[in-house]
């Protein structure tokens, strides 16, 4: 292994400036003049809008301009899109309805955006935003999923049907309704994948600036994808070609999804800049937050799985309605149904699968793909009814999770949804975990918290995930209107530095340190002197960003393609050096060595040579040392795990306390291990979250009664337990690398672990988040029936 | 408009604010000290602590009037020159951050439970983390950083 290559727990290189204060987030950033908007938003969930009075704002101090859609529908800016087609059942295309990027004439929820005041300071543009006099006409809102596609609803948008975005569906229903009249047994399940928010710790901000000689923007942005934002808004907002749009996504403070899409605010920001012809910058408030950024999940869903006498799963169907809000959100559409329905198979052999999606607008916060996307609303349904399934048969859970597995031999294995897993090995992964939570001896630990008047339950999850996204001929198949390749370029300098330029995005992932550890192991170059270029369209070739644990398997593989053509190119300069045959050139541990001699020369040298080219002939090869890669995978990868849970529950409080989570991951080739042990950590926090505190709740009228932190419970410190953690490994057999992809593993797999180990406890389901309330009602509602028995 | 005198960082300072001026506001746009973060607007987050005369303070939830006086430490004057503090070298040899956008709050909050509690075990650890909110990490290493901060602190 190279010094800090691949496998070392190599400490983080960007993390100076964090522990230091001197990070760089959108909201450090103050450009010369500059002014501040804000904005208002509907307080009601579905109203017309008769009529704006900018008036008063305009006349308040400091104020320089109110915007309205008026001044968007001027500009021949379009709405914001769905980036995803998915068809009917029938074949006709989903209805999307329109988005407009400020609210032409009604909004459709709480927090929509219906103008923005700009002024000289952030507390005037406020202010200012307070005298903007809307007139609206409320109308009757649809709040709750359940409903919103019954005849007789509000219609959200006039183009779209009872609210129907789209019916769609997976599978041959025929033979599974067929298979399922003929299992031993079939366990049902009704289950809600409960809205949360997710809630990066940095607000989103931006800054717009117009440079009125060029006709050129640039925006500073919380994204996850400057090449994406700047795609968007050029080709499909028309904001302006791409060559007039600079997009650049400086230090971000998370995303896990929420900084995907493209919002209102980073358009009118410019919209504005153009108008005053000054910077303008907008920082979101938490309250905003919750106001504005897509939320995540939001399901219900009905599933009923059948199987054969010995406990073969025979089949499964499923039907789930998944909650879009108000506006179809960029990746909205493939969340539910792509990144859903097609893990349904999960680690099992079920041969026949049936999955039908109906996705419904509702007034409400358009919801889009968070932290796993699609993955753990799956996983959830999955881990549930198998665990239901278990308890019905009086199956030991693990057991019979074991007896459905794909088996080792079996891969490459055809899911009956639509994928093929190219590696893994669930039992392996089963076993380890079996072994590091010493399930062997669960009985006892569960004697001991009787014995303390508490109830101990155990919970298994055992999840597998399609990530590294995506292959574009595959998801361009599915209705994706872009490919999802990535890209890298690799630029030495005359002196040996490495500057590594990658489409990619880091918001807390540490690619400044993942992807150096890539060069010392591809190149040998210390990573000290590896620098890593990101977000911003300007320098970077263009990519298609961070999301979907893609930034490794395909980001990654990318930079390894470019280090390969450094290698090739190096190769013919060393050989002319030292007067070989270029194929008698091995290039290892950053030098170039004539086969079975110990004639070399130092990559360093090369390089040198290659910019001084005083010794290479004409023709040779071009000077200087710069290679790009583009890398399209040709599958995803399948990361997998098992996660076990054991939680204690107090009978007199119904208080839940997580004492242990064990998570076993197989991530194929780990390039740093400590990077990995964290993503595994946050993504176990934000699963338990929802697990056990998160809750996004909306009243029947459609007003969100959980938009502060007063409200909506996150995960604290003290709500966690330390986790425990351990991985196996089947490399990825498509990508050279070796890897899987990491950052959502802990999402997906953990509720379900969690929600079991509390159904374990207490002998009966709640739903999520199980709060001492619920547990302790739930736990009340069985000791009456007890007692009626 | 006020005239506000403090002492920041060791260095005196006199700025004229608005009366409303957060604290948090005062060292963010008046001073440029932007490593102080906003990640909440009900005081629940804590991306904002300093310390205030060797307190740790949300400086979202003071005025910088109030704060007339008085001796404020933000993460940028927590190293000692170009020796990190030992709570900062901890965050980094363990991993516990990740975005860094909690850290600096992180980092001056866990700066004061061990002055006051030198080997705090797990659970008081957790308990005094009530008031600041990490998105990334699980809290997990941020723990471990802690621990093995007190103890590189003690000595």
């Amino acid at each position: 292994m190279a010094e800090n290559g691949i496998g070392a727990p190599v400490r983080r290189k960007e993390d100076k400036r964090f522990i230091t204060g001197k990070g760089t987030y959108t909201d450090d950033i103050n450009r010369p003049g500059q002014a501040y908007a804000y904005f208002v938003r509907s307080p009601y969930p579905h109203a017309t809008i008769n009529g704006i009075d900018k008036a008063a704002a305009e006349a308040a101090p400091g104020v320089l301009a109110v915007i309205t859609g008026d001044d968007v529908a001027e500009a021949g800016w379009g709405g914001l899109i769905c980036g995803w087609m998915v068809k009917n059942k029938d074949g006709s295309d989903m209805r999307a309805g329109n988005h407009p990027v400020l609210a032409q004439g009604k909004v459709r929820y709480v927090g929509d955006h219906v103008a923005c005041v700009v002024a000289e300071t952030y507390a005037q543009a406020k202010d200012g935003a307070e005298l903007v006099e809307v007139d609206y006409g409320p109308l009757i809102a649809c709040a709750a999923l359940a409903d919103a596609d019954r005849p007789g609803q509000p219609q959200i948008h006039d183009d779209v049907p009872n609210n129907t975005v789209y019916n769609w569906e997976l599978g041959d229903q025929a033979a599974v309704d067929q298979a399922l009249a003929s299992a031993a047994h079939v366990t049902k399940v009704d289950l809600t994948n409960n809205r949360v928010v997710p809630n990066a710790m940095e607000p989103r901000a931006a800054i717009g600036e117009y440079d009125s000689a060029q006709e050129a923007f640039t925006l500073y942005t919380t994204s996850q994808n400057p090449h994406v934002a700047r795609l968007v808004m050029s080709a499909f907002i028309q904001v302006a070609p791409e060559h007039k749009l600079r997009v650049i996504a400086p230090d971000v403070g998370g995303g896990f999804g929420s900084k995907i899409y493209i919002y209102s605010e980073e358009c009118i920001c410019l919209l504005a800049a153009r108008k005053i012809g000054r910077p303008v910058k907008w920082t979101g408030d938490r309250s905003e937050a919750f106001l504005s950024d897509a939320h995540g999940r939001d399901h219900i869903t009905h599933a009923e799985l059948g199987m054969d006498a010995d406990g073969n799963f025979t089949a499964l169907k499923v039907h789930t309605k998944a909650n879009m809000g108000g506006y179809l959100s960029l990746f909205a559409s493939c969340v539910p149904t792509y990144l859903y329905a097609t893990l349904l198979a999960g680690q099992y052999r079920t041969p026949q699968i049936y999955c039908a999606v109906d996705a419904v607008f509702t007034n409400t916060v358009p919801v889009d793909a968070y932290r796993g996307a699609g993955r753990p609303e799956a996983t959830y349904l999955l881990e549930t009814i198998i665990d239901q399934a278990a308890d019905e048969l009086g199956r030991d859970p693990a057991d019979l999770r074991r007896q459905n597995f794909i088996k080792p031999e079996q891969f490459p294995y055809d899911t009956p949804v639509a994928l093929t897993y190219d590696t893994g090995n669930f039992h392996a992964v089963l076993d380890k975990a079996l072994e590091v939570s010493d399930y062997a001896n669960f009985a006892s630990r569960r004697a001991a918290s009787e014995a303390k008047g508490k109830l101990r339950g155990i919970g298994f999850s055992c999840y597998i995930e399609a990530c590294g996204i995506a292959p574009s001929a595959v998801v361009g198949s599915l209705g994706a209107g872009v490919g999802l390749w990535e890209s890298a370029k690799i630029r030495f300098t005359h002196t040996g530095v490495c500057q590594v330029l990658t489409g990619t995005h880091s918001h807390g992932q540490g690619h400044e340190t993942v992807f150096a550890q890539l060069i010392a192991e591809k190149l040998g170059v210390p990573i000290e002197n590896v620098e890593v270029i990101h977000g911003d369209t300007d320098k970077t070739p263009v990519g298609m960003g961070t999301y979907g644990s893609r930034s490794l398997a395909v980001g990654g593989q990318a930079i390894a393609n470019a280090a390969d053509k450094i290698i090739e190119k190096g190769k013919k300069i060393a050989a002319h050096l030292l007067e070989a045959s270029e194929a008698d050139i091995e290039f290892k541990d950053g030098s170039f060595t004539v086969a079975g001699t110990d004639r070399s020369k130092a990559l360093g040298e090369v390089i040198f040579e290659a910019y001084v080219p005083h010794h290479i002939p004409q023709g040779l090869v071009e000077p200087g040392m710069e290679e790009g890669a583009f890398y399209d995978p040709a599958n995803f990868t399948y990361p997998s795990g098992t996660y076990i849970c054991e939680v204690e529950v107090d009978p007199d409080t119904g208080v839940v306390s997580i004492d242990r989570v064990v998570a076993v991951d197989d991530f194929g080739v780990i390039v740093n291990p400590l990077i990995v042990e964290g993503q595994v950590h946050g993504g176990l926090a934000q699963g338990i979250g929802q697990a056990l505190t998160e809750n996004c709740v909306y009243d029947s009228a459609g007003q969100l009664l959980s938009a502060s932190y007063m409200d909506y419970c996150m995960p604290k410190a003290d709500d966690l337990p330390t986790f425990e953690i351990a991985t196996t490994s089947t490399p990825c057999s498509h990508n050279a690398l070796g890897v899987k992809g990491c950052g959502e593993a802990g999402a997906i797999g953990s509720p379900p672990a969690v929600m079991n180990a509390v159904a374990d406890a207490i002998g009966t389901r709640v739903s999520m988040p199980a709060t001492a309330e619920k547990v302790w009602r739930a736990l009340q509602a069985s000791k009456t029936s007890q007692a009626a028995e | 408009m006020v005239s506000v005198s403090m002492t920041v960082n060791g260095k005196a300072v006199t700025k004229d604010v608005e009366p409303r001026t957060l604290l948090v506001e005062f060292l963010r746009q008046n001073l440029g000290l932007t490593g102080t973060h906003v990640g909440c607007d009900t005081s629940q987050c804590g991306a904002c602590v300093v310390h205030v005369n060797g307190k740790s303070v949300k400086a979202c939830t003071a005025l910088a009037m109030q704060c007339a006086g008085a001796e404020v430490t933000t993460i940028e004057g927590l190293a000692n020159g170009a020796d990190l503090h030992p709570m900062q070298a901890a965050f980094r040899e363990h991993h516990a951050l990740q975005c860094g956008f909690c850290t600096p709050g992180m980092i001056m909050s866990a700066v004061d439970l061990v002055k006051t509690n030198a080997d705090p075990s797990e659970k008081e650890i957790r308990e005094w983390l009530e008031g600041n909110i990490c998105r990334c990490t699980g809290y997990h290493n941020i723990v471990k950083a802690i621990k093995a901060a007190a103890a590189d602190m003690r000595g």
